[in-house]
Order: C-alpha cells, then structure tokens, then sequence
C-alpha cells in the first residue's frame, strides 16, 4: 500500500501531541502565571500601587536601588512574593503528584492524600507544634517531612506483594495507615491546649503566612527532580492508563514505572505539605480540569498541570489573605470551597471518566 | 521463528502448564483452543513474556525470550488481548500511535514517519474515518479493529491474539478474522490465537494446539485435530464432527445431551 502525502496527513499531525504544541502552551501557561504572581504582589491588606509594585519588584531582582519605601520593599519582598513562589511550587507539586496518583492507582479520585503521605506529615507537624518546636522555622517542615517520609515507607511495605506494587493493595495500604494517623491526630488535638489548637487546626488546612525563602530552596530540589523524574516517563505512563499488560505488551518496564512513580509523587507531596500543611482538592481538581481542556496525554498533562496549579494556588492564597482583610483565611478553605461544586460538576456530567 | 522447548508453568502451587513444546514456522497461522482453564491464555502470556516458565524455554529466532528486552519483544511481536479501557478516553489515533513506543526514547515525540505508519495500519483496518473519536464510544468490532491497528503500529512479526471474538456479533467474527487473514497471507504475518470457537479456529488456522489441562493434547491441521474423538475426550461433551460444506474443513455441531 502505497500512500503519498495528502493533505489528511498534515491534519492528523495537527492533532496529536507534538513536541511544539507542549512548548507553545506551556509558554502561555507560563505567561498566566507571571501576570497571577505579579497580580497578588499588588493585592493585600495594605494596598499598593499596581506598576509600582511591579517596578519594585523587579528593579529588587535585578538589583537595583530603585523606587519604594522600605516598608513597600519589605511588604513586596519579604511577605508577598516569598508567598507567591511557595504557593505556586506546592500548587505545582500538588497537581503533579495528583495526576500521578490517579494514573499509578487508576483511580480517578486518587489525590496526592489518598496514600496517608498527608496524615503522616500532618502527625509530624501536630508532635512539633505540641513539643514547642513550630517556633523554629525548620522544626516544623523538618517534622512533617519525617512524619510523610515514614508513612510513605510502611505504606510502601505493606502494599507491596512478592515485590511487586499492586495498585488496589497499595491504596488499601494507604488508606489503612491514613486511618491509622488519623486516630493519632485525633487524640493529639483531644489533648492539646487552645493555642496549639490554633495552629494545628491552621497547619490542617493549609497555611502559607509563615512563607519564606528558605522554605522555597528546600523543597525546590524535591519538586523539580520529581518532575523531571516524572516527565521522562511521560509516555510510558500514556501506556499505563491503557492497562499494565497492556503497557508492558509495548515494550514498558512496568514494575519500574510504578515504583518509580509512586517515590516522585510521594516525596513530591511529602515537601509540599511540610511547608504549608494539608491544602486540599488541588491534587483532584486541576489535573482533572487540563484533562478537560488538554487530554489526557502526561506529555502534556504533567507541564500544564504544573502550571495551572501553581497559578491556582497563587490566586486562591491571594483570595485568602484579601477576602476578609485583615484576617487571614486558610487557603485550604478557599481550594475546598472551589473543589467541592467542581467535583459535583465532575459526578453530574461525567465528562472526565467514564468510571466515576 | 518461534521454538517452545519443554515449557512448565505455575502460579503457586499448581502446574498451569506442563513440557509444552512445538514450533511455530514464520507466516503461520496457528490456533491454541482447549476447554477453559487448560492453560490457552497462560501460555500467550508466556509467549511475550509476561509471565516467565519455571521450566524449559521460549526462544524467538533462536534467541530465548529472556534475553530480549521488553522493547526488543514489543518490536517483534505484538499483543491483542481481552478488552482493556483507557482510564482516560484516548482519541483512536492517540492509541494505535501507541504502538510505536517501542521505537521512541524517553522525550521523544512521534516523527511523520511514526505518523505514516499509524496511517498505514488505520487505512489497513479501515478505521481512519473514526481516528479522532474517543476509544470509550465506540463499538466493541471498532475497538478490536483499533487494537489491531496499534499492534500493526508496532511492525511485528507477530501478532498474539487472546480469544479476538467473543463478544463479537457473527458479521463481526467474521469481518475480523478476514481482517487477521489478510495481514497473514498479504503481509506475511505470523499469527497465534487463542480462541474458543472451534469453528472459527479450524476455518481460519493453519495448524491447531489442542491443549488439556495444561498439557498438549495434539498438534495438526484441523483436519487431524477437529475429529469426535479428539473434542469428546478433551471437552466432555457431545459433539458431531462433518465438513463445511463450502470450505471442506471440518465444522462442529453441539448435541444435547438426550441427543446424544
């Protein structure tokens, strides 16, 4: 059979995934979330000036001594921005791991705190706070991190069978243990005082007032070596949504895959939560929302999950801090309150899975 | 092409497979049937590798499976197995495209070329009007025929079929396993199928495994292997054996049990 190029091959080309369709949204995603950063510099308790703002920012990162005040300089440069990063690289993490945890376990309602990575961070943090330690800026994170570093290890021994990573053993691992922790976060805040309570009930619900630089070098390493982890598995975890036989049938090292998936994910989760606690339904809500617009191919899936969650998160701490200024509101509310409706909307029209 | 040699296999305690061994010529087309649970599916799976004997070996020109690698096999042979539904809805052409993974590196993207041959096996199997269409709307003769197309993908020199019609209507059955025949006489393709419609199987085959309870009950053209004798003994049940009286090979016909 002999075909020449006719022009339907020049539409199929159009539309699968190419290398230059990823780079071209991804550069617009990427625009967005430079425009939703620079947005929520300029919002907050204390208003400022929109270009001012932006000039001060990035005359400061460049180096300059240019135009602010030293109040504006602190409020842009210490409080706001340090925010913005943070809660874009958790909102980046968050919805990476999420796509991956839906893929691994092939459960369409996985998110990165369906394996008790959250409930073992969210243990470590309550021990510290309860021991005094959430003064020092790294006992906290460093807590949390151990707390997820410890559930993710049990979870990975019990759910594994003659070494192999079964998904439904695995999530009936991580459920089990998550349940586990849950009782033990349940009987640390029946005995806690009323100020820790405070602080633990604000760590639960995700939280990024203490954000700082040094929070965004320590979890940077664990998020992006994940990602690039992750994205060059892109294609193979294609392969994987068709079914594991089926992938391996195509040449995919499959017992490697998931392992290696179920370690970037975790970790990936594990850094995000240390730092800014348990912010919900990101992990659910945007990888199923690119899914929507973009497909469900990881080449694409995971770059532009990665942004549109660091631009949500962004936008909903912003929304956070302004909503009923000068008082803060978890973000976690903020993500719940878009995620509940959002993921009525999913079980109405059906439109995602077909297996919801 | 294909030399099973003495293979065994179990999953626990129980032998599934017991010193299985035969040939497969390139260009064959060759059926495994037996009743269920005799060891059909497993000794596929076998045959690409997804389960590995405990026993003996499986070599592919004269090279044993296990020293290939996953991506080697998936060149060479490709897999159409029992239904599987994307976790996601795939568009056709996302999927059959697929079947050029094993040619691709980590961040490699499909090249006109891939794009080519995706065409090629969709215009084979006459599915490129539907190509942009999600996998999970169409119908179950459509969906074989896209599986089809992403092992084509693929440029195998074989293809493994795993029961290819159940829940297949009979214009379907038919119209699929035309589709498998053509790829086998025009292309060359060697084709091994696990199926349990004996007359679908001695109408199309080349040659038969009979297998029984795990063990190789005989090996033949269809003439040699559909006989009375050989189906009565192996599946238990009555059965009347004559010709097709349009192709000559040998047709099966149920009895109930009073008939018999």
């Amino acid at each position: 059979m002999i075909i020449g190029h006719c022009p339907l091959h020049n539409e199929l080309s159009m539309k699968i995934i190419t290398r230059k369709k990823v780079v071209t949204i991804s550069i617009s995603l990427g625009i967005l979330l430079i425009l939703v950063i620079l947005l929520s510099i300029t919002l907050g308790s204390v208003r400022l000036r929109p270009f001012r703002s932006i000039s001060i920012l990035i005359q400061s990162l460049l180096g300059l001594k240019g135009a602010g005040t030293e109040t504006e300089k602190t409020i842009i440069l210490s409080l706001r921005f340090p925010r913005a990063l943070l809660a874009g690289l958790v909102g980046a993490g968050l919805s990476v791991s999420g796509a991956i945890f839906q893929t691994l376990l092939r459960n369409p309602l996985a998110d990165p705190y369906i394996l008790g990575v959250s409930s073992g961070a969210a243990v470590g943090a309550i021990v510290a706070i309860l021991m005094g330690l959430s003064t020092l800026s790294f006992g906290l994170p460093l807590a949390s991190f151990v707390g997820a570093l410890l559930a993710i290890s049990v979870v990975f021994y019990f759910g594994r069978q003659e070494g192999k990573i079964h998904p439904n053993t695995l999530l009936l691992a991580g459920v089990i243990v998550g349940s586990f922790l849950s009782a033990l976060i349940m009987f640390f805040i029946s005995i806690s005082q009323r100020e820790e309570l405070h602080t633990i009930i604000f760590w639960l619900m995700g939280d990024f007032s203490f954000s700082n630089y040094r929070a965004i070098l320590i979890i940077s390493p664990y998020i992006f070596i994940g990602f690039l982890f992750l994205y060059l598995q892109a294609r193979s975890l294609n392969l994987m949504l068709t079914g594991e036989e089926s992938a391996l049938q195509l040449g995919v090292n499959v017992e490697r895959l998931k392992l290696l998936s179920y370690l970037c994910a975790s970790f990936i989760t594990a850094a995000s939560v240390s730092v800014c606690g348990l912010v919900g339904f990101v992990g659910l809500i945007v990888p199923h929302s690119v899914r929507l617009v973009f497909g469900p191919d990881h080449r694409l899936l995971i770059p532009s999950s990665a942004l549109v969650g660091a631009s949500f998160l962004i936008a909903s701490d912003t929304l956070g801090r302004t909503l009923l200024a000068p008082v803060e509101l978890p973000v976690g509310v903020i993500t719940a309150s878009f995620g509940g409706p959002f993921f009525i909307y999913l079980l109405r029209t059906r439109k995602v899975v077909k297996t919801l | 092409m294909i030399d099973v040699n003495s293979v065994s296999f179990r999953y626990l305690k129980d032998w599934v497979l017991q010193d299985i061994s035969f040939q497969v010529g390139k260009g064959e087309f060759i059926g495994v049937i037996g009743p269920n649970g005799s060891g059909k599916s497993t000794l596929l799976k076998i045959l690409y590798r997804l389960l590995s004997p405990q026993k003996g070996e499986v070599r592919f020109e004269f090279v044993p499976l296990k020293k290939m690698s996953r991506k080697d096999i998936a060149k060479k042979i490709a897999v159409v197995a029992q239904e599987t539904y994307p976790l996601f809805p795939f568009r056709v052409m996302e999927i059959v495209l697929m079947g050029r993974s094993p040619y691709l590196g980590h961040l490699m993207f499909e090249s006109e070329r891939d794009l080519e041959i995706a065409k090629k096996a969709m215009e084979w199997t006459e599915i490129l009007p539907i190509s942009e269409r999600p996998i999970d709307e169409l119908s179950g003769g459509e969906r074989k025929r896209v599986f089809i197309a992403r092992a084509l993908a693929q440029e195998p020199e074989v293809i493994l079929l795993d029961e290819p019609t159940a829940n297949l209507d009979i214009h379907h059955q038919i119209e699929f396993l035309d589709l498998i025949l053509s790829l086998n006489r025009e292309r060359g393709l060697t084709i091994i199928m696990a199926s349990h419609d004996l007359n679908l199987a001695s109408e199309f085959c080349d040659r038969l495994i009979l297998l029984q309870k795990g063990e190789v009950y005989q090996i033949g053209t269809p003439e040699e292997v559909i006989t009375r004798e050989n189906i009565e003994s192996v599946y238990g049940c009555g059965v009347w054996v004559d010709q097709n009286p349009v192709s000559g090979m040998p047709r099966i016909s149920l009895l109930k049990k009073e008939v018999h």
